[in-house]
């Protein structure tokens, strides 16, 4: 049984007056991948996004319960949310490198936080590029532009930005939903590979997506976990009704 | 019930007198450019270009002018662009959206309306006078930066709200602190597109008269200092056709300031293209 990395207690979030997520409590295991379905609007990426305070960026978000990081309160006072974004990496829906050459966005993170070494700097873009299965294909054209480079590969471009900050735990938040089929296999084959090294936590639309690559699955419904268990039992044997309905894809 | 005019006859007619109103606008263009080149054509000449003037211009050359005219807009730029630019970042990034923002947005459309000649009157009392930097490229620059400041602002803004916000996602998830994401992402971004605004703004500005005539003075001399007087191409050419000293140089003054204006429009235009590609698609 692995340590517990992320643990979420009771926590609500509003968007003004709207409710968005209620009492939710989960705990998410290091270095396993657990995914989060449910259909639009179910408050998922919500979820996925208090994690690293990206919602602090929104106005009127208001959050009470307690979400916790290695023990820390991730909304504490203390808590500094540049600090936990390194520790925590990001990797949104739509691929959005920087207008700027592959080589100068791996090195951002890196630069960002103080790093100026130029061999440092090019021996962290090469592992980063190799960690993310890019490196192959991308590796004589560090100068070029990355929004030149197709829709997967810039997407493998962004988690190779992520990862070339160090981080413990990388967010997905529906990365495969503007890619095709075959981008989103290398993902997938990607995603099984960085769980040796990371915890990780993905939204996804797409329920064979989380049955292949997560251990643990969480379904949430109008804002509600519903249901939270390993992957298996949740797909093969869920407790609720509703889970069962969703996933046998009688709504959604 | 059937109309009198049927469906295709009035697409017809509509296709018939659009084409005439774009041709209308079209050779009002060509018929002035054409005009005036004719007119101007005959000066046109090298050293017309590098030469001072004599006789109040109805002789010599219009350099010192050419001169002044680069002068006023330098100063005019590398006032207005740091200004503007900031203020447009404020706006843009930080100033949270409520009454400020509205009061400052309202302030800049404001100074947008103002008549170049009351501008150029303040810049008299308050630069020429007040601040004693006398008839100057100084005082005649800085009135221009108030001109041009808010054309400046506005693009600059706009340039920046253009920024697709997963930029902004993107490098704050690395743990990018607001002024980092800001400073090294949004604004490059933003870059290409505020350049080509600017380039147009100084577009606009090169052809101001009301503001300089009483700011940056009507010395034929060349500059030797920021704090020397200049006479700009637009009012050389005005006193040299209101004051009867030289039609035909007048004409030639107006050929080149338009070489000048397109010029930098086609700089605009290239900067647009080279920059195009590297913006984010979708």
């Amino acid at each position: 049984m692995s340590e517990i990395e992320i643990e979420s207690r009771n926590l609500d979030l509003w968007y003004g007056s709207a409710q968005a997520l209620k009492k939710i409590s989960m705990a998410m295991p290091e270095k396993k991948v657990t995914a989060i379905i449910g259909p639009s609007g179910c408050g998922k990426s919500t979820f996925i996004r208090c994690i690293n305070r990206m919602n602090d960026l929104v106005k009127g978000c208001r959050i009470t319960g307690e979400l916790l990081f290695e023990g820390a309160d991730i909304y504490g006072n203390d808590m500094d949310a540049v600090e936990l974004r390194k520790k925590i990496g990001m990797v949104f829906q739509k691929p959005n490198p920087f207008p700027m050459s592959i080589y100068d966005n791996i090195a951002y993170g890196p630069r960002v936080h103080g790093l100026r070494n130029k061999e440092e700097l090019d021996r962290i873009v090469e592992e980063s590029l190799k960690a993310s299965a890019l490196w192959d294909e991308v590796g004589d054209l560090l100068d070029q532009s990355a929004v030149d480079l197709s829709g997967g590969q810039q997407q493998r471009l962004c988690i190779a930005r992520t990862l070339a900050v160090k981080p413990k735990v990388i967010l997905f938040d529906e990365p495969c939903s503007a890619l095709d089929p075959i981008s989103t296999a290398k993902i997938e084959d990607l995603i099984n590979m960085l769980k040796h090294d990371y915890t990780i936590v993905i939204v996804t639309h797409n329920m064979q997506q989380a049955a292949r690559v997560s251990d643990h699955t969480a379904f949430f419904l109008l804002g509600e976990l519903v249901e939270f268990g390993k992957t298996k039992q949740i797909f093969e044997l869920p407790d609720k009704k509703s889970t069962e309905d969703y996933i046998t894809g009688r709504f959604g | 019930m059937t109309s009198l005019i049927s469906p295709a006859t009035s697409d017809k007619a509509a296709k018939v007198m659009l084409w005439v109103s774009a041709s209308i606008a079209i050779l009002t263009l060509l018929f002035i450019l054409g005009y005036i080149v004719v007119q101007g054509l005959p000066v046109l000449t090298l050293s017309f270009l590098l030469e001072s003037p004599r006789l109040s211009g109805a002789e010599g050359g219009i350099l010192p002018a050419i001169v002044g005219t680069f002068c006023l807009m330098l100063v005019a730029l590398l006032s207005a662009v740091p200004i503007g630019i900031g203020a447009a970042i404020y706006l843009a990034e930080y100033a949270p959206v409520g009454v400020v923002t509205r009061i400052i947005s309202f302030g800049v459309e404001c100074l947008a309306g103002i008549p170049s000649i009351v501008i150029g009157l303040f810049g008299y009392a308050f630069l020429v006078i007040y601040l004693g930097f006398g008839f100057s490229i100084i005082s005649g620059g800085l009135a221009l930066m108030f001109m041009i400041l808010p054309w400046v602002v506005r693009v600059s803004e706009e340039s920046l709200k253009a920024v697709p916000g997963g930029l902004r996602e993107g490098s704050f998830a690395l743990g990018a602190t607001k002024w980092q994401t800001v400073s090294r992402v949004v604004l490059p971004s933003a870059v290409p597109s505020i350049t080509t605004g600017v380039i147009l703004g100084v577009g606009k500005a090169i052809g101001e008269t009301a503001v300089i005539m009483f700011t940056a003075g009507s010395s034929l001399l060349m500059p030797t200092s920021f704090f020397d007087p200049v006479r700009a191409l637009p009012y050389h050419l005005y006193i040299l056709a209101s004051e009867g000293i030289s039609d035909p140089m007048a004409y030639g003054s107006s050929v080149v300031l338009l070489v000048m204006v397109l010029v930098i429009n086609l700089a605009a235009v290239a900067i647009q293209r080279h920059y195009g590609r590297h913006h984010v698609r979708n």
